[in-house]
């Protein structure tokens, strides 16, 4: 049966608070999960007190001050700090983001802040993705032909097939569609997911591409692909404004389509 | 624990290249419906004064006998469709699945084939 209820040792419980410093005006209070494999304890939820006078604009920033000058075990990934990488995919204000894009002062009160929803955590708010990149490596993601390279050119596309990447290829797979899609937390062993299915349609809609027979094969399936219910909630947290959702329909199209 | 790659457990078995006869018969009697309900539903309202006997009447007309069971067999039809869904969903003990989409299967043909009897039974 799936599961509605956090199991008993991810429960989690009031952790330490962190005040500002004294004479600080503008405070923002930061709740923030904190979990460990190595102490054995539940998962604990740490108050952090940033004076925003002294931070910069994003949640990242406010991230990177706590874990530089308040609390050097707070761990997160992060890299490029500008929306192209998806390290720093995490659940702030119970919405899946980019903590390096989203303003901190686009929330009222406190800030919530979360691994990525019905992941495995490693630690803190780092989730365990190894099954989400598997599956996105068993979709093949590379140009496949059997047209031997041109010499001397590049296999062309027209402007018009150009366009269709549109909206395909801006994914940074930062997993925050994925994980916020309730079909994907009951069933990732099986299901692919929003994320992974729209790079799936994004080789199949290529010009350039000439196994998308072989690719639809690998997609029909009861559970790699049906599992889509069109709930939505794709869309709707994409933190680059993609539609995973309107992919996915695409590619049962296509099923469609080849029926005859 | 497995020592299993996460490739290869995603790959598993492999695709079971099915899904969208089920995922096209869902939308297609979904569509169906839709004037089949309408139908049904203002038929109900416009007898709800109506006694037996007229009912009885109104049900042996070929047009409302045929109509009637095109509604019940395709509403069956997608409920057993959506309820198969809701199984794969959620149950994940591979014998509790198969045990449960066959008592389905099973209860929705008693229906409906209950329903089409019932239905010849006063139309012939």
């Amino acid at each position: 049966m799936a599961e509605f209820k956090l199991p008993k040792n991810s429960t989690y419980t009031k952790g330490k608070t962190w005040s500002a410093d004294e004479g600080a005006t503008n405070i923002k209070r930061f709740n923030i999960y904190r979990w460990n494999e190595d102490d054995g304890e539940n998962p604990r939820i740490d108050t952090y007190e940033v004076d925003l006078d002294k931070c910069g604009p994003m949640v990242l920033d406010a991230l990177i001050k706590i874990k530089n000058e308040i609390d050097p075990t707070l761990t997160f990934r992060r890299s490029c700090r500008e929306g192209v990488c998806g390290s720093c995919a995490m659940n702030i204000g119970g919405k899946n983001t980019l903590a390096c894009t989203i303003d901190i002062a686009s929330y009222k009160g406190d800030v919530n802040v979360f691994p990525l929803p019905h992941m495995d955590v490693v630690k803190d708010l780092v989730p365990d993705l190894t099954n989400f990149y598997a599956q996105y490596a068993s979709i093949k993601p590379w140009m496949q032909t059997e047209t031997p390279t041109p010499s001397g050119t590049e296999r062309l596309q027209s402007q018009d097939d150009r366009a269709k990447l549109d909206g395909l290829y801006e994914c940074v797979l930062c997993a925050c569609c994925s994980t916020s899609c309730p079909s994907y937390w009951w069933n990732s062993d099986k299901y692919l997911g929003p994320a992974v299915l729209l790079q799936a349609y994004r080789w199949l809609v290529d010009s350039r591409d000439e196994n998308t027979g072989e690719r639809l094969d690998a997609l029909e399936d009861p559970f790699r692909l049906y599992r889509c219910h069109t709930i939505m909630n794709c869309t709707n947290t994409c933190p680059k404004g993609l539609n995973p959702a309107k992919a996915i329909g695409e590619i049962k199209k296509m099923m469609v389509e080849r029926q005859g | 624990m497995s020592l299993r790659s996460p490739l290869g457990k995603v790959r598993g078995l492999g695709s079971a290249k099915s899904g969208t006869h089920h995922w096209c018969m869902q939308k297609v009697t979904a569509i169906a419906l839709i004037p089949l309900t309408v139908w049904f539903v203002s038929s109900v309202v416009q007898m709800t004064q109506a006694d037996y006997a007229s009912v009885v009447k109104w049900m042996s007309s070929p047009v409302v006998a045929v109509l009637m069971m095109l509604f019940i067999v395709t509403g069956i039809y997608h409920l057993k469709l959506g309820l198969q869904v809701i199984i794969e969903d959620y149950i994940h003990s591979e014998g509790q699945k198969h045990a449960l989409l066959m008592l389905v299967t099973f209860g929705c043909v008693l229906i409906g084939a209950l329903a089409v009897f019932s239905i010849l039974k006063i139309a012939l």
